[in-house]
């Protein structure tokens, strides 16, 4: 009991007077909050990537692919062989056949609003049923395009990064004049980063055929993937593979979002490291500047224990402060932040909206409890340890 | 340097902040480096770029491909010294995970890339062998390739007339020269890949022009495109670099985002170490008194505090661009459109005058107070 009133009190003192040494303490909390920034930060970034590709997916969609490609950019499926596609057991049915729809996914090269320069703009030419597969898209200013005429919507990610891509206005992509009549959303996905025209109309300005890059369809079930699946190898006449959508896309999001994680941990890392060289940095002299105090403290009784625990819970309590600020600076700065980035599988252009997750916060604070533990450990130690006497000498 | 005593025992005053005040500057810029090094390969792609080279892709997208007789027409045009075609073969080697470039590449290709450094009898090799491969050195190692093994690539965009898996005996492995794009990629043989390939004709993903004057870049440019203007297979030239750059462009957001970011953390790093620094000054105000009151000229005071702090700046900092530099290549090569990154002598420079303005700009307040320090008032003080 005598020990923890001792901690108590000492503790207290401590930090009570944090404001005296507020300059010293700012050290720590300013290094700490910038670890937390940057790590929050760039972690949204991958989560926020990851989850535009995820939230894309429904596992009662699969996506057919000539076996071997395992993006849409890089795969082709005739047309004849989508008619045979089509026939396949376990997909949904519609009142105009079974719910399956050839695609054909492009680039075309616009300038980007943000720096002028030309990136690739993602093209879908779909067909009507893409518009009962992916129910999730919404017309959300004009109107949807006519099939048969050379018109498109775009997703509202797609008209925010490029040029020229507004309601009304003329798009001029491979010699033909596409007229842009309206905007759609699909819940975030990366749809919204595409721009759709007519499949046909599509393939009569390419001039490469009436095929298609891949078939999305809607499965009975979810469960009815593996019959679909079965019935396509069965046919010696097709050379597909069929992939669930959320296989698909989590394996697209892959790449990039490892990549911004492994950069993200590995700056904080570096940054951190340099934070709790300043959190010692202070504490040391912290520790130094109240040897007399501490050394005081020693002879009328106190424990070496309640000494360190003091010292830990200041540099704790500093650490955690930095914490806090830095996630409140990554989620008012980034949260929904939007950003947009080259996929390494089409290499067409992905919008994506940072996000700052509770768990990411949570995750910024065990960090900054961690930095703060180690730059308190050693200059408290260093404190009970020094000798009362010559401590007090220094008086 | 009669003061590096005095300097050295300032920094053995209180060896355990010196200590953590140099590992700190250390950290800083060895973020600096890195970052900055990150930020310039974003912003310029990979430094690899021949001065003397015309990118000729297709005009509305990488999808599209350029009709190969249009190398016979573009050679037409004075001023051309080689001309050669590439198209992307990509595929998929061992999983999904083992990416690197696979491209075909025509005969002449590796004439005017030079940079890509075979030995006379593989390059002969390559040329005679009809599926005949070459990778470079650290892909090579990777994936411990030697010459005569089969290199089987399953195709995503390119399937063959069996198929099946496309099938290639490496031939050679080629060094990358220092200063270029890194060796990170395999090229097969045009001829082969369009013999083979299900679709016959290929066309070109891109046509590469060398040119014998750079200055004559933009006509040549613009001649070649207005060649194919109206066409249905219309061009766009460009330098390599501005290429490149386009190519960087595109990662977009990422590496500003990136490079914000941090910088701003940078400087906070710089600005936490230059106050402890000056804290470091500051207690020693008495000493410095007793050093004036020996005889040091107000001027050796200022100098000498100076020196101080832009002897910890440098001694941490320096050291600090070195592993920078040092982690440049293994971080090119686990990143794959970052090979070939390197840390460019304007940013080593740019790092030293940060580091110099740093010491500078940290010790020069203290440095001036202790230039007029009043001796009486300072060691009252104490």
């Amino acid at each position: 009991m005598n020990t923890i009133n001792q901690i108590i009190a000492i503790t207290l003192m401590n930090l009570r007077n944090i404001p005296s040494r507020f300059g010293a303490s700012l050290v720590i909390i300013v290094g700490i909050a910038g670890v937390v920034t940057v790590l929050v930060a760039l972690l949204a970034m991958a989560k926020g990537f990851e989850a535009t590709l995820k939230g894309t997916g429904q596992p009662d969609r699969a996506i057919v692919m000539r076996s071997g490609s395992t993006s849409e950019m890089t795969s082709g499926v005739s047309a004849s062989h989508g008619r045979i596609i089509e026939t396949k057991p376990g997909l949904a049915d519609s009142n105009n056949g079974a719910l399956a729809a050839g695609e054909l996914y492009v680039i075309a090269d616009i300038r980007k609003r943000a720096n002028n320069s030309e990136a690739n703009m993602p093209m879908r030419g779909v067909q009507p049923n893409s518009f009962l597969i992916r129910d999730e898209v919404k017309i959300v200013a004009g109107r949807n395009f006519e099939f048969g005429r050379f018109e498109m919507i775009a997703g509202v990610k797609a008209a925010d990064q490029f040029h020229g891509i507004d309601v009304g206005s003329t798009v001029s992509i491979r010699g033909a004049d596409w007229k842009l009549v309206g905007l759609f959303e699909s819940n975030g996905s990366i749809h919204e980063s595409e721009v759709w025209v007519d499949h046909a109309v599509l393939v009569s300005n390419l001039k490469r055929g009436n095929g298609y890059s891949s078939m999305v369809v809607r499965l009975l079930s979810p469960l009815d993937l593996d019959v679909f699946r079965q019935s396509l190898g069965d046919d010696p006449q097709l050379e597909v593979s069929v992939v669930r959508e959320t296989k698909y896309y989590s394996e697209q999001s892959t790449g990039i979002t490892s990549l911004i994680t492994q950069f993200g941990y590995g700056v904080s890392i570096i940054m951190a490291i340099g934070a709790v060289f300043g959190a010692l940095n202070t504490m040391y002299s912290a520790v130094s500047t109240r040897s007399v105090e501490i050394a005081t403290l020693r002879a009328l009784g106190f424990g070496p224990t309640p000494v360190v625990i003091s010292v830990m819970v200041e540099a704790l309590a500093l650490s955690i402060i930095g914490g806090l600020i830095g996630g409140l600076i990554a989620w008012t700065l980034f949260n929904g932040y939007t950003a947009s980035t080259m996929s390494n599988s089409t290499f067409s252009q992905v919008s994506f909206s940072f996000s700052v997750t509770g768990e990411l916060l949570l995750r910024g604070i065990v960090w900054s409890c961690m930095l703060g533990l180690i730059g308190g450990l050693f200059p408290s130690v260093a404190a009970a340890r020094q000798p009362v006497t010559a401590a007090l000498r220094g008086l | 340097m009669k003061y590096s005593g005095l300097i050295w025992s300032a920094l053995y005053r209180k060896p355990i902040r010196s200590v953590l005040t140099l590992l700190s500057i250390f950290v800083a810029f060895l973020l600096f480096g890195l970052l900055q090094s990150v930020s310039f390969a974003f912003s310029q792609g990979a430094n690899f770029s021949g001065v003397n080279r015309l990118i000729v892709s297709p005009k509305y997208s990488i999808i599209d491909s350029i009709p190969l007789n249009y190398t016979n027409q573009i050679r037409g045009i004075p001023g051309i010294e080689k001309i050669a075609h590439q198209q992307w073969f990509g595929g998929i080697f061992r999983d999904n995970r083992s990416f690197f470039p696979r491209w075909a590449v025509s005969k002449d290709y590796l004439e005017i890339y030079t940079e890509f450094m075979l030995p006379q009898d593989q390059l002969d090799a390559f040329l005679t062998t009809r599926t005949g491969a070459v990778v470079g050195r650290s892909i090579a190692e990777q994936y411990q390739l030697k010459i005569g093994d089969k290199i089987p690539i399953i195709p995503d965009i390119w399937p063959n007339k069996d198929n099946g898996p496309w099938e290639f005996d490496l031939v050679g492995i080629f060094d990358a020269k220092k200063d270029s794009v890194g060796d990170g990629i395999m090229f097969i043989n045009y001829v082969f890949f369009e013999e083979y390939s299900l679709f016959g004709e290929g066309g070109a993903g891109n046509i590469i022009v060398q040119i014998s004057d750079p200055d004559a870049a933009a006509r040549i440019a613009s001649e070649i495109d207005t060649m194919f203007a109206n066409s249905s297979d219309e061009t766009k030239t460009t330098s390599e670099k501005v290429y490149n750059q386009m190519f960087a462009k595109q990662m977009g957001d990422i590496g500003f985002i990136m490079t914000s970011i941090l910088s701003a953390v940078f400087f906070t790093i710089l600005l936490l170490t230059g106050n402890t620094m000056a804290q470091a000054v500051r207690e020693r105000i008495p000493e410095l008194a007793i050093l004036k009151t020996i005889g040091f000229s107000n001027l050796s005071m200022l100098f000498i505090v100076l020196a101080e702090s832009v002897f910890i700046s440098l001694l941490g900092g320096l050291p600090g661009l070195g592993v920078a530099r040092m982690m440049m290549p293994g971080l090119g090569e686990s990143v794959s459109f970052l090979s070939g990154l390197e840390m460019t002598p304007e940013i080593f420079i740019q790092g030293v005058t940060l580091a110099l303005l740093l010491g500078i700009i940290v010790g020069l307040p203290s440095a001036i107070r202790a230039m007029r320090l009043n001796i009486v008032d300072a060691l009252r003080d104490s």
